[in-house]
């Protein structure tokens, strides 16, 4: 097949640079209807709309723990013992995967209840509050063991289980998010 | 086949062509029609108009104050005043739900929630997630409370009617006398710019039914009725104009966006179409 | 192209490796590179090509919205709003998708005039065509339940009208009627089945048209000449000529497309749709997608309801017969002199069907004055609906044959380059 154009063109430079362009438009094109149609699956604006939550601490008896849903999730909402606590305070944190002290992951003044996401950090189950040798949870898909303060003690879970975001609006109730 | 059937043919044509373009709008049946709506010429109407934010904040305030009372918006929730092209959007809080506005609006309202331990119902002060509180529990309370008639919702009410949000501009100022032989009946209002068909509640003469209908909900607005923020007076006028403009931008939230990104495109193809025309013509240069 | 020779020749070695295996890239080239087109081929012929683009664009936005779409008569009118307000971009792809049925049919329509007009269904093209018309049919039942979905008033009592027109048939009408709807109305299980089929349609539409392209590989484009390609002079290589060309023209379709999507994105809607649907009221004035109205005016035209039912249908089902009903030994109406007439006399009738569709039956189209009971009198609409009706039918069943056979044809130029260098004499 013979060359577009080939008779009457001038300038071939000119020729090219009307081919690249109209090139381009159409691979901008393509790229602008690309950002909307990948776009629309991040969450939405009512989704994105995060819901807090409140919840009375003094309804979990001492040893209990109540499972609340939050923003999808399973919240867990544990009253310790002073067992659970002593031993969450005297752990010795070096030797941890994801070091952190009891202090930091529960409220001053309020020990005894400790407030997390219960989802486990390998791969998203929920653990239970059965079989952990640490006294915590143990996770039932691959066999994750938290210890009373949430800290992973044992198994493939990289960090410890998530604190949300709360705090204690009076005595005995929570703010969640 | 003739030259004179091939002339008369084209003739036949040429008619046809002309009938279709002469063809107006069927003439009006009597009776059954609105009166023409009024323009209010609002700042959101054309390709470049946006919506006027003080506008949408003084219609939120008559809707509030007025219509909330019998019609609910389900579609709206607290955080969608603050977001971008909202009557409290604030650019400082690019993420609504952290506009101090929309907090202190939605903490005046109390919302129904199941207590996860006991099951029952209680209430809660709303947060920016939650969606405008309807006024009744459920549609048969809102009919038992307005004799029979049902309040519609009004989330997307500007574009549930024909030129929506000058329907609802001229419906609120519509409320005029009712004309001497025409029969309304108890919880009944006359208004000239609702749609209807007075022809069997009027006595007077056959060829002069009233224009509009006769619809359940009494004049909700006069003059004096709310009391603007911002020193706009408070005219019947006014507070029609800004609600109307309210449920316009209600309606379709995004329409300002739409319109601005509509004219970056028409742009786009304008010189995307330059160019291919130009690409075009130099491939099939001596081709034709 | 049976008489075209492969020119693709595999230049490096992953070609060659493929093209032994899966001679895909030797089709494509072949398909759509180096296929012959006739080079006289106006601009009538790009809304070939613009369809392609359209039941893209519906295909790729509607997969996205049924990411969003509740199935359900207690959520999908609100589903629908979430997409507008909440969804990230949500807006823009519903009206794109909306608009983009519109715009479908209105390239659709265009696409089916220019056949008739240059006598594209004429031998060899009749299974072309015949395919053409499956494609056009299948997108009306996709279409009609697409409409279904956003639970508006529209789209139910649109849903309830059609699904009756089934009740129609005699003795087992209202079996199927019931099996349809899968209960006694329009209800969940309606909405439901509407949905997963609305998502599989347009899939087959996209397998017929395969078939389509197939076809017209085969026989090769028609063109305004309605003469066969006689030798390569005829013809330019697909790309780049018809490639540019269609995409000037699918750029020019776009920006009509934009104008609606951004400015009017509603008018071609019907505002009762925005009011979630209610069983218990019907709309004072309902009426189909304005792509349906001279279908709907076909039906409205007679006053029997089986006959009229069975009159729409038939109004779809004569455009199937179209090849063996014109007796013309000339393809193209460019030189038929009489037909031509009649063809514009055909297009005009159905854009005032689609008006009349639009209106009510009784209205008046003009009026006369009063008779002495005070009762206007003139012509009704649904008076020129039953004269369009007529010559709706009559242009297929009587004109097409008889015309063909009294017909004195213009002369016809002996080949496409021939029609071509006339015409640059015409003009300079």
């Amino acid at each position: 097949m013979s060359e577009p154009g080939n008779d009457g063109d001038k300038d071939p430079n000119r020729r090219d640079f009307i081919y690249i362009a109209a090139g381009a438009g159409a691979v901008g094109a393509l790229a602008a209807i690309a950002v909307p149609l990948i776009g629309q699956m991040n969450p939405a604006a009512d989704t994105l709309a995060l819901a807090s939550i409140e919840y009375d601490v003094s309804k979990v008896s001492e040893g209990q723990q109540v499972v609340v849903k939050w923003r999808g999730k399973p919240l867990f909402v544990r009253h310790r013992t002073a067992k659970e606590i002593q031993e969450a305070q005297s752990a010795d944190v070096s030797g941890m995967k994801d070091p952190q002290p009891d202090s930091d992951r529960v409220k001053a003044g309020k020990e005894q209840y400790l407030v997390l996401v219960g989802v486990c950090t390998h791969l998203g189950c929920v653990p239970n509050m059965s079989g952990s040798e640490y006294g915590g949870w143990f996770c039932p898909c691959h066999g994750s063991d938290y210890d009373t303060s949430g800290r992973i003690r044992k198994g493939p879970a990289p960090t410890n289980l998530e604190v949300p975001e709360y705090a204690f609006l009076s005595d005995t109730k929570i703010k969640v998010g | 086949m003739s030259p004179f059937m091939t002339k008369s043919l084209k003739l036949l044509g040429g008619l046809a062509v002309a009938a279709t373009l002469g063809l107006g709008m069927p003439a009006l049946a009597a009776g059954g029609h609105a009166k023409k709506l009024q323009e209010a010429e609002f700042s959101f109407e054309g390709p470049f108009g946006t919506f006027d934010q003080a506008e949408l904040q003084r219609g939120y305030k008559v809707y509030r104050e007025v219509c909330a009372s019998c019609h609910a918006m389900n579609l709206m929730s607290f955080r969608n005043l603050g977001q971008k092209g909202g009557p409290f959007y604030d650019e400082r809080y690019s993420n609504p739900n952290d506009n101090p506005v929309v907090k202190q609006i939605a903490s005046e309202f109390e919302v129904a929630e199941i207590d996860p331990e006991s099951g029952d119902e209680v209430m809660r002060k709303a947060t920016t997630s939650d969606r405008f509180p309807s006024p009744f529990r459920n549609d048969e309370a809102a009919k038992a409370s307005n004799g029979g008639a049902l309040p519609p919702d009004l989330s997307v009410m500007a574009k549930a009617r024909h030129d929506g949000a000058n329907y609802i501009y001229s419906l609120l100022q519509g409320y005029d006398p009712e004309p001497h032989g025409l029969t309304v009946a108890p919880g009944q209002h006359y208004n000239v710019y609702f749609p209807g068909d007075l022809t069997s509640a009027w006595t007077g003469d056959h060829d002069k039914v009233p224009a509009g209908g006769v619809l359940a909900m009494a004049a909700p607005l006069s003059d004096g009725r709310v009391t603007f923020d911002d020193g706009t007076p408070s005219t019947l006028k006014n507070q029609s104009r800004a609600v109307a403009a309210f449920i316009a931008w209600t309606s379709e939230p995004h329409a300002i966006e739409r319109k601005q990104t509509g004219v970056a495109v028409l742009l786009y193809l304008l010189i995307f179409f330059g160019i291919t025309y130009l690409a075009y013509r130099q491939v099939w240069r001596g081709k034709h | 192209m049976s008489d075209h020779p492969s020119t693709y020749t595999p230049k490096t070695g992953i070609e060659k490796w493929l093209d032994a295996r899966l001679p895909i890239l030797r089709l494509a080239h072949d398909s759509f590179v180096d296929y012959p087109t006739p080079k006289n081929l106006n601009y009538w012929w790009t809304f070939g090509g613009i369809l392609s683009l359209c039941l893209g664009i519906q295909i790729i936005t509607g997969v996205v919205l049924a990411m969003h779409y509740v199935p359900h008569i207690d959520h999908a009118f609100d589903s629908l709003e979430r997409i507008r307000r909440d969804v990230n971009g949500g807006w823009l792809i519903q009206f794109v998708h909306s608009n983009g049925a519109s715009m479908f049919f209105f390239a659709v329509y265009i696409h089916m005039f220019r056949g008739l007009y240059y006598g594209s269904y004429k031998a060899p093209r009749e299974v072309l065509w015949l395919l053409g018309c499956i494609i056009y049919f299948l997108m009306i039942a996709t279409a009609f339940m697409g409409y279904v979905l956003p639970w508006g008033q529209m789209s139910y009592y649109g849903a309830v009208v059609i699904t009756n027109l089934i009740g129609a048939i005699p003795i087992v009408g209202p079996s199927i009627l019931t099996w349809l709807q899968g209960g006694f109305s329009v209800d969940q299980a309606t909405l439901n089945r509407f949905f997963s089929l609305h998502y599989l349609l347009p899939f087959v539409i996209a397998g017929v048209v395969v078939l389509h392209v197939w076809a017209l590989h085969v026989c090769g484009q028609n063109n305004p000449t309605g003469v066969e390609v006689k030798s390569k002079e005829d013809t330019v290589p697909f790309t780049p000529y018809a490639t540019v060309k269609d995409g000037v023209a699918m750029i020019l379709f776009l920006m009509l497309f934009a104008v609606f999507v951004f400015f009017l994105p509603n008018a071609l809607g019907h505002v009762d749709n925005y009011v979630k649907a209610n069983p218990l009221q019907t709309p004072a004035h309902i009426v189909p997608e304005w792509y349906m109205l001279p279908f709907y005016a076909i039906l409205r035209a007679i006053p029997d309801k089986l006959i009229g039912v069975i009159a729409m249908f038939a109004a779809i089902a004569v455009i199937f017969a179209l090849p063996w009903l014109d007796t013309s030994k000339v393809r193209s109406m460019r030189y038929r002199p009489v037909m031509r007439w009649f063809f514009v006399l055909f297009v005009i009738t159905c854009c005032l069907l689609g008006w009349c569709g639009g209106q009510l039956p009784e209205d008046m189209v003009f009026s006369l004055g009063k008779d002495t009971a005070g009762h206007a009198i003139g012509l009704k609409v649904v008076h020129l609906s039953q004269i369009l009706t007529a010559y709706y039918f009559a242009f297929f069943l009587i004109i097409m044959p008889w015309i063909g056979l009294k017909e004195e044809p213009l002369p016809v130029p002996a080949s496409i380059s021939e029609a071509v260098l006339l015409n640059h004499t015409k003009h300079s």
